[in-house]
C-alpha cells in the first residue's frame, strides 16, 4: 500500500478508510455502522480542519506537557528487582488459562 | 437537598465518640438503598470493606488515640480507578467481570487517611462524554432535577455529593469531566496540576490528559482530599516531586489583593444569559472581597476543543487496544482465529462513542495522516499553553464559567456528537496546557439548575485558585 503523507487536513473519508481503520483498530463495523461513522467522522473531521488557519511551522509539538508545568526533572527509580502482582490474582482475571500461560484461539490463520 | 456535613464537623463527632464510623457508614448505604435506584450513582459497593476499615477507626476513637485526617468519612471512587477486588468496571461491559489485583494509589492515600470507600460510582465509558449518558450501566440523573444530566465523564462521584450518597468523591477529568459535572451539580470540583496527583490505577483515556481529582460538598474539604491523594508516586512516571502544600490552611486566607483575569474568548456567543448573569455575580464578589479585576486575551481559546479532540483520541485509540480479550475483561466467544476474537471481543464490548472515538484516534495517527492531524494538534497544544502560561504572567487566576449552559436534558444532545464536543468549550483549554482549576458553584439559574464558575490557576497554583473559590463561596450567591 503505498500512501502520500499529508501535510493539510481534507475532511473527505471514505468507506476505504473506514476500512482500513477498522482492521488497524482491531474493530468490526456491522454493515449498518459504516454509513453512520462515515457520517460523524466527516461531520468531526471537518470541524478539526479550522486547526489549517494556523500557522504552526515554527512550533514544536507539546508532547509531555510536564515540560511546561514542572521545574523538576522526577528521578528515575532504582533499577532494582522487587516483587511484582501475584500471579494467582491476575491470572484468576484471565479469560481462558492454564495458570501460567493465557490460551487464546490459533495465532497462525492457513 | 440535603448536603453532607463539613469534614471538621464530622471529625469532631467521630473523635468524640458521639458518632461511630461503621454506624455512619450504614446510615450512608440506608440512603444510597433509598435513591441509587432512581439516580443511578452507585455502579457496586464495597460494604465488606467499608465496615472493616470503620471498624478500624472506631477502635482508634475508642482509645482515644489521635485520628488520621479522613478517619470515618464515606467517599466513593469513579469506576476508572481500580479498588483490589471490587468491580472496576470504567463503565463498560468489557469489564464487567474485572476484578483488579490492585489499587489505585490515589484510593490507597484515601483509605490510608482513614477514609471509608462506599463503592464505584457511575461514570461515561472510559471516561469519554460530557453527560454520563455513555454508561454502558445507564445514565445518572442529576440530584437537582432527575430529568436532566448530572454532566460527565465523572456524572457518578458528582452526583454522590450532590444527594449526599457520599461525603467526597473521586473523579477523573480529561476535558473537563470533573469541572463540568460539579458545575452541572452544584457541587466543588478540582482539576489538579497534570502530574500532582498520581495516574497509577487510573483506568487511562488519554495518558497526556488524565487527571484525578476531589469532589466535595464546599471548597475548603475539597483542599483537604487534595491533600491527602496529591504526591510523587514512584509508580507514575509523570507524578512531580514538587511538595504538597497543606492545601485546606492555604485556602483559609483571604483572596483580598489577588489579581483576576477574565478572558472575553468564554464569554462570547453560545453562552447562556442566566449562565451569564451568575458567573459576573462571582465576579462581583471577587471585586467586593478586594481582588483586581482585569481582562485578559487567550485568542487562540477556540482551536482547544478540535485540539483536544486529536490529541485525546489519538492517546485513547493506542490506550484502548489493551482491552483485546486475552488477559482480562471480556472475550467473544466463538471466534475461530485470534484476529477475530480481538475484533469481536472489541466490538461487543465497546458502547458507539468509544468506538467513534478510537476510530477518529487510529484515523488521527495512521500513516499518511499523522502530520496533518495528531502533529499538528500537539502544535497547536503548545500555543495554547503558552499563552495561559503568558497571561499567569500578568494574574494569578483567571475565572470563566465552567460551562456554557446548565444542565441539559437526558437525551437532548445524544444524537450529535459534535453538539456534545462543543459543551467542553470552557474546560479543555486548561486540560491540553496542564494547568489547574476548581469549579465552585456561584448561583443558580431561575429554574434553580446549579451554575459553576472556573478559577483557573498556574502549574501547582491550587492553594490560589482555592483561595478565590472560597471568596466566591463565602459570597453566598443564590
Amino acid at each position: 500500500m503505498r500512501f502520500e503523507t499529508k501535510t493539510k487536513m481534507s475532511a473527505k473519508v471514505t468507506v476505504e478508510d473506514v476500512e482500513r481503520v477498522a482492521e488497524l483498530a482491531h474493530l468490526k463495523l456491522a454493515p449498518d455502522e459504516v454509513v453512520p461513522m462515515l457520517r460523524d467522522l466527516n461531520a468531526i473531521l471537518d470541524y478539526i480542519a479550522e486547526l489549517n488557519e494556523l500557522d504552526t511551522s515554527s512550533v514544536l509539538p507539546l508532547d509531555q506537557v510536564s515540560e511546561l508545568v514542572s521545574d523538576t526533572v522526577p528521578a528515575l527509580r532504582a533499577d532494582q528487582f522487587v516483587p511484582s502482582l501475584n500471579r494467582a490474582a491476575v491470572m484468576a482475571q484471565a479469560p481462558e488459562t492454564d495458570g501460567v500461560f493465557f490460551k487464546v484461539p490459533k495465532v497462525i490463520e492457513r | 437537598m440535603e448536603k453532607p456535613k463539613t469534614l471538621a464537623a464530622l471529625r469532631k463527632k467521630i473523635a468524640s465518640g458521639h458518632t461511630k464510623a461503621a454506624d455512619l457508614a450504614a446510615r450512608y448505604y440506608e440512603r444510597i438503598e433509598k435513591l441509587n435506584p432512581r439516580l443511578n450513582v452507585f455502579l457496586s459497593l464495597t460494604k465488606e470493606r467499608a465496615f472493616e476499615q470503620a471498624a478500624r477507626v472506631d477502635a482508634i476513637a475508642a482509645k482515644g488515640d489521635p485520628l488520621p485526617p479522613l478517619a470515618g468519612v464515606p467517599v466513593a471512587i469513579k469506576d476508572v480507578m481500580v479498588v483490589q477486588g471490587a468491580p472496576s468496571t470504567a463503565g463498560s461491559k468489557i469489564l464487567q467481570d474485572h476484578r483488579p489485583p490492585y489499587d489505585c494509589t490515589a484510593v490507597a492515600r484515601l483509605e490510608a487517611a482513614g477514609a471509608v470507600i462506599l463503592g464505584k460510582t457511575n461514570c461515561d465509558e472510559f471516561a469519554m462524554g460530557s453527560s454520563n449518558e455513555n454508561s454502558a450501566y445507564g445514565p445518572v440523573r442529576n440530584p437537582v432535577d432527575p430529568e436532566r444530566v448530572p454532566g460527565g465523564s465523572s456524572g457518578g462521584s458528582a452526583a454522590a455529593v450532590a444527594a449526599n450518597l457520599a461525603v467526597a468523591t473521586l473523579g477523573t477529568d480529561t476535558g473537563g469531566s470533573i469541572r463540568q459535572p460539579a458545575s452541572f451539580c452544584g457541587v466543588v470540583g478540582v482539576l489538579p496540576t497534570y502530574g500532582r496527583v498520581s495516574r497509577y490505577g487510573l483506568i487511562a483515556f488519554a495518558s497526556s490528559l488524565d487527571r484525578i481529582g476531589p469532589f466535595a460538598a464546599n471548597v475548603r474539604d475539597a483542599a483537604t482530599m487534595l491533600g491527602v491523594i496529591a504526591g510523587h508516586d514512584p509508580c507514575d512516571a509523570t507524578s512531580s516531586t514538587a511538595p504538597v502544600p497543606d492545601y485546606a490552611a492555604e485556602s483559609d486566607k483571604p483572596a483580598s489583593g489577588l489579581r483576576i483575569g477574565v478572558p472575553a474568548e468564554y464569554f462570547g456567543e453560545g453562552l447562556d444569559p442566566e449562565v451569564r448573569t451568575a458567573v459576573e455575580n462571582g465576579i462581583a464578589a471577587l471585586k467586593a472581597a478586594g481582588c483586581t479585576v482585569k481582562p485578559v486575551s487567550l485568542p487562540h481559546t477556540k482551536y482547544a476543543v478540535p485540539t483536544y479532540y486529536l490529541v485525546a483520541t489519538a492517546e485513547a485509540s493506542a490506550n484502548l487496544a489493551r482491552f483485546d480479550g486475552v488477559r482480562y475483561g471480556y472475550r467473544s466467544s466463538n471466534s475461530a482465529t485470534l484476529s477475530d476474537m480481538y475484533s469481536h471481543s472489541r466490538d461487543e464490548g465497546f458502547g458507539a462513542e468509544v468506538k467513534r472515538r478510537i476510530f477518529l484516534g487510529t484515523y488521527a495517527l495512521s500513516a499518511g495522516y499523522y502530520d496533518a492531524y495528531y502533529l499538528k494538534a500537539q502544535q497547536v497544544r503548545r500555543i495554547l499553553a503558552e499563552e495561559f502560561l503568558r497571561a499567569f504572567e500578568k494574574v494569578d487566576a483567571i475565572v470563566t464559567p465552567t460551562s456554557p449552559v446548565p444542565a441539559f436534558k437526558l437525551g437532548e444532545k445524544t444524537d450529535d456528537p459534535l453538539a456534545m464536543y462543543l459543551a467542553d468549550i470552557y474546560t479543555v483549554t486548561a486540560s491540553l496546557a496542564g494547568i489547574c482549576g476548581v469549579s465552585v458553584p456561584c448561583g443558580a439559574t431561575r429554574a434553580g439548575l446549579p451554575v459553576g464558575m472556573q478559577v483557573l490557576a498556574r502549574p501547582f497554583g491550587e492553594s490560589t485558585a482555592f483561595r478565590v473559590a472560597r471568596a466566591v463561596e463565602a459570597a453566598g450567591i443564590q
